[in-house]
């Protein structure tokens, strides 16, 4: 442990945090200028549209929630396998209060507590117990689709509508919208015109027909940033994940932080199950989740365990099912040239800096998806359902590399175990 | 008495198994009461269904379907390796295997063989893909064998229509590959007082288990599996090339992956159709946890497993839901883990005290 690499901490200035907001801009400015082109060249409108915005809103927030479940439980040092599980569980709860209350919001708090039940029982095996942390999540992503089965079964199929393998339709969220921003965007949209069109289609998705739960999960990601990193509490959290011993002989019950940042994932977990239940769509449906809780997870590995590079990977990730949805085999299709394009660049960019073993594959790799965008007009269909999937691997495999966890994620940790 | 008791590890985990097997029972009945049922009938049901002729061939077959997934599962736990893919590598071996032996007309044995070897190929390169991405790019096995699941889902899809792989099956809307000619079927068992049979294949599970404790237990590649799943910075000091390992070890674990569907389309179904069995994978998992990803320990796992599984289908008559199994079979699979940890601490505070113990005669 001696001979590690030891950096000097940069210090947070001003200067530092402003720089890093001109990158993020200009990442931002790139990525959009890239999409506009992308419509110009293949005319496949999906591209910016305002549905397809709007989608990606819908489908980035349980990835999102999912994600900052994630980066609360693995701040703390526990990773988290199980939130699929535990979107399960909130999936379920929600349908469970929401149905027999009667009230969407309460609906959202039956969401809250299954999902944090979830939590709190990883955080038993896993804190109390010293359970290897992925074998008590895999056991909860068993034990989540049996437990909400048997109680859907129990509860649900006596009800008009409901099933053992679905709830009865559930009472609606209100949906909010900007005053005054839809109609004249829309207009301006139709019109297909070069950058106004395109803005005009992201704003009108991003300021109409907003469920209250999207603008708490938008809400959740400043607020855990302010209480992560701006709190004692939340640097004692993080300490606990940096160096659980060290934290330990400073006086921080790292039990008690590892089970408040494991029980709030489960919470985040909830959040994100509530949403695909009761805004995703109207009742509560098995197999719902469907890998999110996992896409969630590379979504924060992709964000490098902060919260606004997760919002990013929930974006992006919740763009790709987007545009399959909506846009089908065309508008994923047109996604080709742009990944080959910028692969491309990457190669470039990796024989300038001498590195030749990662430049020749990654032109190789961009080369075919060139030319499989040039040869063929579609993407089976079959296929593209999983493009989110496949974003995933491909993401993973390209920007796995400048990466920092914290240090003692995983680890087992027992009290007084220093000496 | 108890302290001599737990410094044997075998014993160390048939105590952790006991223990979960019980409170699981605990929390199955709690479970049963609560939602009006009657816990002792409930078991007593199931109990009598299970040991029916019919029933035993049944949970036999399960189990060697089970057996084989869970091997996939604890060649990789050995070496801390999560393999959680083996439910898209079965799928997706399965399905070519199926194809492949339905397309090529070969001589009995040879077929067999063939179709078995393209079913272990697949697997274990599908498991190569995470095997691959993780030692050159970092990529955590976990995440990237999930998504190759789903990938693998779509994979199949695509290959499992008219157009290219599949053909109508005769008399409904299901879909497949083109039955496997008699010369690649292997036959079953007859069991007494059931018209069903046992899969031939079964010993194909007991010839993995075999070389799997083989391998495990007799041969430097094991050893070195084991040491690095135990000590990652001491197997590499000792010369072993960790990524080498990485990569061997999950594509062994692919292919064994890759047998998992064998029994049931060479034995019962003859083509990969819509209906095929899904979610092996997963089950393998907390089989392999159950079993402490031991041969002999996997094999009872499987066993109760599938028992479990078979005699739950009598309770939809009682209008009992038969997903308490679920229920039953997580709780184990929590229970032994929290269990075991709890015995191996105290097992290991035994030992010291034990060793302890001797160190001060020899003092003395």
């Amino acid at each position: 442990m001696i001979d590690q690499e030891v950096r000097t901490p940069t210090p947070r200035t001003g200067g530092a945090r402003a720089a890093r907001g001109r990158r993020a801009l200009t990442i931002g400015l790139g990525v959009f200028a890239a999409l506009i082109a992308l419509r110009l060249i293949t005319g496949e409108t999906d591209i910016t549209s305002s549905g397809t915005i709007s989608a990606t809103l819908g489908l980035a927030v349980p990835i999102g929630m999912a994600a900052m479940g994630g980066l609360w439980s693995e701040r703390s040092g526990v990773v988290n396998i199980g939130l699929e599980g535990m979107m399960v569980f909130g999936t379920w709860g929600a349908a469970f209060a929401a149905y027999f209350s009667g009230s969407p919001w309460l609906g959202l708090l039956g969401g809250i507590i299954a999902g944090a039940v979830g939590g709190l029982l990883h955080a038993v095996a896993t804190v109390t117990f010293g359970v290897d942390h992925i074998v008590s999540g895999v056991a909860i992503n068993i034990l989540a689709p049996g437990v909400t089965r048997y109680l859907s079964d129990l509860l649900f199929t006596h009800e008009t509508g409901g099933g053992a393998t679905q709830s009865p339709p559930l009472p609606d969220f209100p949906t909010w919208s900007v005053p005054g921003v839809g109609g004249p965007l829309g207009d301006l949209e139709k019109h297909h015109w070069f950058l106004i069109s395109d803005l005009a289609g992201m704003v009108r998705g991003l300021l109409t027909n907003l469920s209250p739960v999207t603008l708490i999960a938008a809400a959740l990601i400043p607020i855990s940033f302010f209480l992560l990193w701006r709190t004692a509490f939340g640097l004692r959290l993080r300490s606990c994940g940096e160096n659980p011993l060290a934290a330990e002989s400073l006086g921080v019950k790292v039990y008690t932080m590892k089970y408040a940042a494991v029980v709030i994932s489960g919470a985040f977990a909830g959040v994100g199950g509530t949403f695909l239940a009761m805004v995703a769509s109207s009742n509560y449906q098995e197999g719902q989740v469907n890998g999110r809780g996992f896409i969630g997870l590379a979504a924060m590995i992709f964000g490098n365990w902060r919260p606004g590079g997760v919002a990013a990977g929930a974006g992006l990730f919740g763009y790709t099912d987007a545009l399959q949805l909506r846009g089908g085999a065309g508008a994923v299709h047109a996604m080709l040239l742009l990944l080959g394009v910028g692969l491309l660049a990457l190669a470039v960019w990796h024989g300038y800096q001498r590195r030749m073993v990662t430049a020749a594959v990654s032109a190789v790799v961009a080369v075919g998806l060139l030319a499989w965008f040039f040869l063929t007009d579609e993407l089976p269909r079959e296929i593209v359902t999983y493009s989110p999937h496949i974003t995933t691997l491909l993401v993973l495999a390209f920007a796995a590399q400048r990466l920092r966890m914290p240090v003692a994620d995983g680890l087992r940790y027992r009290r007084g175990g220093g000496h | 008495m108890i302290s001599n008791l737990l410094a044997k590890s075998y014993a160390r985990t048939a105590v952790a198994a006991l223990v979960a097997l019980v409170f699981a029972i605990v929390v199955t009945s709690i479970v049963l009461s609560a939602s009006g049922f009657n816990p002792p009938s409930t078991f007593q049901a199931m109990f009598s269904f299970g040991k029916q002729p019919d029933s035993v061939v049944n949970t036999v077959n399960r189990a060697a379907t089970y057996y084989l997934s869970a091997l996939a599962v604890a060649i990789g736990f050995r070496m801390n390796l999560f393999n959680i893919g083996v439910d898209g590598q079965y799928r997706l071996a399965a399905m070519l295997a199926a194809a492949a032996g339905g397309a090529w007309a070969l001589p009995a044995g040879l077929h067999q063989l063939v179709i078995i070897l393209v079913a272990a190929v697949v697997g274990g390169a599908w498991a190569g893909i995470a095997a691959i991405l993780k030692v050159t790019r970092g990529v955590s096995e976990v995440i990237s064998t999930i998504m190759l699941n789903f990938i693998g889902t779509g994979v199949i899809a695509f290959l499992l229509s008219p157009d290219r792989l599949a053909v109508k099956v005769a008399g409904s809307n299901n879909i497949g590959t083109k039955p496997i000619s008699s010369s690649g079927r292997v036959p079953g068992i007859s069991y007494p007082g059931s018209d069903l049979q046992i899969y031939g294949l079964v010993f194909l599970a007991v010839l993995a288990g075999l070389g799997f404790w083989f391998m495990i237990n007799r041969t430097r590649f094991g050893f070195d599996l084991r040491a690095t799943g135990l000590s990652q910075s001491a197997a590499v000091a000792s010369g072993v090339d960790a990524k080498r390992m990485v990569v061997i070890a999950m594509v062994l674990s692919g292919a064994v992956a890759g047998l998992v569907g064998m029994p049931q389309l060479l034995g019962g179904s003859y083509s990969y159709s819509l209906d095929f069995p899904t979610g092996i994978g997963f089950t393998g998992i907390g089989i392999a946890l159950l079993g402490r990803n031991n041969p002999v320990g996997i094999a009872f796992a499987s066993l109760l497993w599938a028992f479990l599984d078979q005699s739950s289908q009598i309770l939809e008559f009682n209008d009992i839901p038969k997903e308490i199994v679920a229920i039953t079979q997580a709780a184990v699979l929590l229970s032994v883990v929290v269990v075991y940890e709890i015995v191996n601490r105290v097992g290991r505070r035994v030992d010291q005290r034990r060793v302890a113990a001797q160190l001060g005669e020899v003092a003395a």
